[in-house]
């Protein structure tokens, strides 16, 4: 994903910042070690958070979809973050027409979902008409994986240790959704090709973050982030 | 699959008539509730449920944490599902007090109005008011689902009756297709497939019937070009492009256009969608356009074709939804924002205002939380729109709060008033600058404000005393004076004192355009009217002094005696005891106690 991400911004000539919450590398923050609920906390919503502080950013273009998750099918197209990057339902705006209101008062900020009407099947069939480059992850190929609570994890390099009963498997895997690792689960499938994807999505009886186990962490998982200041 | 296009529904009804669980029935029973989604749903209604064992649909919808311990819904909420016929995408509203914000959302972008409503009890106000609404946003096409029809053992006719009620009603209102029938969602019956149950019932079933209406019918198949430009793209010195969605018409390349509010003419050039050119675009295309003359065109203005024109003017009649806590004033300040128009504009007056349940027009002056109202609106700048009519997206518009940023309200435009498009300002030939000369000095205006007793009157008349000994050439509007002359016809509600400080700001900017210092004397309890009072003059024009006497000094002065008459309850909108007052924070001076040495020094 890394070297994707590198990649597409050299081509395109892109200012790209990349941002690290030094503390929480300093400290070793693994989600192995210290769990997903606080390994997001520290290195997903802090980092954000300190990130948009440091470079005084008035607004976040985020990628996040109405139909992904209960609180994000409320939320606006221009979402309003208050002075400490925290979402309150009570200040979002009436979103009428075209008529955004992005206007900013009082240290606020503002986070904008331009795909928040697109559904799942909607990305996957413009990627497919505009030839979009996407990860490899996304592709179903034979990967090592390991089963662990109920869950297909890649084993991707020495960050995750088996544990004593665990085996490596090869299986055919593809990931639907791309969170961090190792908080994302594969599926076991053999599409490989956008086509196969798009028609894979069509007919599929699980949804899209069923693999993005932070959203799992408690009840209202999503909500709580954002009430944090989280996308 | 037939191509009518995604329906956008809104759906709304009072609460606890099983609009939820409709919905997530539809869902439910389309086929598109994922199974993970589904062993969620299977826990959630354990947890909340209100269902005992079976599932509780509506909590498929009510996604917040505090909705779900509450067992109501707040906000909006979009959800989007197909069928092998059509796609859709809900825009589900909490159907409670607080329920005009999220109904004009919903409706704003919305074609069919899907109302819920109890069979048994019947239409209420809430369900008049929820159609009214939506009626007043554009909405054409309306269904109504009489819920719960188990309730009242199938009756054919009591759904009868309730359909007449509900018919009678809408068709006084004028809207393009109406659609009655009776469900129950808890059982699906009639929703998703005709049931043996109400065999009665001549018409599709819920689900059937939304996958056939077609809301594009006797659309403006003739509409001209509507471009409102939202950015215009200058990479280097040989490119210059307008970018925008088409928000009624065609376009095409050799096409001629018309360009508001300048009256320049010129043609396409180019299209481009993204980075590919075309030879036409159609309404909802997002494109950048390029032109065969050089013409200057800004980001607000509006492309079109020639001979149909929007209406350009700065003076408008509105339909208003007030959204905010903070009521609506004739002569505050909001800013309006009108497709990718921005200006500043206020109130001239409110005309009447919507009893939604019996749909008359009542007098008012002012327009609170939730209410409708038809109002004057002026701009600091020509507006371009068409009549809400016409285009929503063009004749919509919405309000925002200088100060907060909030979106106060919306409103949907009918007609101009030709009132001022006929007045031009004169120029005059002795400037500012000239009457300076004469006078020796330079003007401003000193505004102080303060509450009742707190020392105005008294620091401005020495202030006027001091500087008159200087040679200096001064005018003291003192509030209470002028409220026994000019404005004798005011009293103290929040609507009189904004154009109470909106006539004496006026006064007061004419009396400084020949020279004077002018110093006004008035309470002015409100910060968005000293904000107002401050916009007419320039920086070094105006200065804000805060009299900071606290409450208790000056109720313990007393000196007209008010303070004792207001906590015996004889004056209502008394500053500081029956009315509020609030702190400036940005005043250019505070004098606290004893501060006339402070003055001197000045």
């Amino acid at each position: 994903m890394i070297a994707f991400r590198d990649r597409i911004a050299a081509r395109h000539g892109l200012d790209l910042l990349v941002y690290t919450n030094q503390a929480g590398a300093e400290a070793g923050m693994s989600p192995l070690v210290h769990g997903s609920f606080s390994y997001t906390d520290v290195m997903k919503t802090q980092a954000l958070r300190q990130a948009l502080d440091l470079y005084k950013f008035d607004a976040a273009i985020g990628g996040a979809r109405r139909d992904e998750e209960k609180s994000r099918a409320k939320e606006r197209i221009f979402s309003v973050r208050n002075r400490a990057h925290g979402w309150d339902p009570k200040l979002q705006r009436p979103e009428l027409w075209r008529a955004f209101n992005s206007r900013l008062s009082d240290g606020q900020s503002m986070r904008v979902f331009h795909l928040s009407n697109w559904t799942e099947l909607d990305v996957w069939e413009y990627i497919l008409a505009e030839e979009i480059e996407v990860v490899d992850l996304y592709f179903a190929r034979s990967r090592p994986t390991v089963l662990r609570d109920g869950a297909i994890i890649m084993l991707d390099d020495e960050r995750l240790s088996l544990r004593e009963d665990e085996v490596a498997l090869a299986r055919n895997v593809r990931f639907r959704t791309l969170g961090c690792y190792p908080l994302t689960a594969a599926i076991e499938s053999g599409a490989a090709s956008i086509e196969d994807i798009v028609a894979e999505v069509r007919t599929s009886r699980l949804s899209e973050r069923q693999g993005r186990m932070i959203d799992r962490d408690e009840a209202s998982s999503m909500e709580r982030k954002k009430r944090e200041g989280y996308f | 699959m037939e191509n009518l296009g995604i329906l956008r529904i809104l759906t709304c009804g009072s609460v606890d008539n099983g609009k939820s669980t409709l919905v997530g029935r539809l869902l439910f029973d389309s086929n598109n509730v994922q199974d993970d989604q589904l062993a969620s749903l299977e826990n959630d209604s354990r947890k909340y449920g209100t269902r005992g064992k079976e599932f509780d649909f509506a909590l498929l919808l009510d996604g917040l944490e505090s909705e779900r311990q509450q067992g109501i819904t707040i906000d909006v909420s979009y959800r989007y599902f197909s069928t092998s016929r059509r796609r859709f995408i809900v825009a589900d509203c909490p159907g409670h007090e607080q329920y005009a914000r999220n109904m004009a959302t919903g409706a704003s972008n919305s074609s069919l109005a899907l109302i819920v409503l109890d069979a048994k009890a019947g239409p209420n106000e809430q369900i008049w008011r929820h159609l009214t609404i939506c009626h007043l946003m554009g909405i054409e096409h309306v269904v109504f689902a009489a819920n719960k029809i188990d309730l009242v053992g199938f009756s054919a006719e009591h759904f009868g009756r309730v359909r007449t009620e509900l018919m009678d009603r809408a068709q006084a209102l004028g809207f393009k297709t109406i659609y009655a029938l009776p469900i129950c969602a808890v059982s699906c019956n009639n929703v998703v497939r005709w049931d043996e149950k109400l065999d009665w019932h001549q018409g599709p079933c819920l689900l059937s019937y939304l996958e056939g209406i077609d809301t594009q019918a006797g659309a403006g198949a003739a509409a001209g070009l509507r471009l409102p430009v939202q950015f215009v793209s200058r990479p280097n010195s040989d490119f210059r492009g307008y970018a925008g969605t088409i928000s009624a018409g065609f376009a095409r390349v050799g096409q001629a256009l018309s360009v508001v509010p300048t009256t320049a003419k010129t043609r396409i050039a180019r299209i481009f969608r993204g980075d590919v050119a075309v030879d036409e675009a159609s309404e909802g295309d997002a494109v950048m356009i390029c032109v065969t003359d050089d013409v200057d065109i800004s980001r607000g203005f509006v492309l079109l074709s020639p001979d149909d024109g929007p209406t350009v003017s700065d003076h408008i009649a509105a339909d208003i939804i007030w959204f905010s806590d903070k009521p609506f004033l004739p002569h505050r300040q909001y800013l309006i924002q009108c497709g990718h128009q921005l200006h500043r504009a206020w109130g001239t007056n409110v005309k009447y205002r919507l009893d939604v349940q019996t749909q008359e027009w009542l007098t008012s002056k002012q327009l609170g939380k939730n209410e409708i109202g038809h109002c004057h609106i002026s701009c600091s700048h020509p507006l371009i729109f068409d009549p809400f009519d016409q285009n929503r997206n063009s004749g919509g518009f919405i309000l925002i709060d200088r100060e907060t940023s909030e979106t106060m309200g919306c409103g949907l435009i009918r007609y101009s008033l030709r009132r001022s498009t006929n007045v031009a300002a004169q120029s005059l030939s002795v400037s500012p600058q000239d009457h300076a000369r004469i006078r020796g000095h330079r003007a401003c205006c000193v505004w102080f404000t303060g509450l009742s007793g707190a020392g105005k009157s008294t620091i401005a008349n020495l202030l006027e005393y001091q500087l008159n000994k200087a040679g200096v050439h001064t005018s003291l509007l003192d509030g209470d004076n002028l409220r026994l002359g000019i404005n004798r016809d005011l009293g103290f509600t929040e609507a009189d004192r904004v154009e109470n400080i909106r006539r004496l700001s006026a006064i007061a900017r004419l009396m400084v355009d020949p020279g004077l210092i002018v110093i006004v004397a008035a309470i002015s309890p409100f910060e968005a009217d000293r904000q107002a009072a401050r916009s007419l003059f320039s920086e070094s024009e105006f200065f804000e002094v805060f009299v900071d006497t606290p409450l208790d000094v000056c109720e313990s002065r007393d000196a007209k005696g008010l303070y004792k008459r207001a906590r015996a309850g004889l004056i209502p909108n008394f500053t500081g005891i029956t009315a509020p007052y609030e702190r400036p924070q940005s005043a250019d001076l505070v004098l606290s106690q004893g501060a006339l040495g402070n003055l001197r020094a000045w």
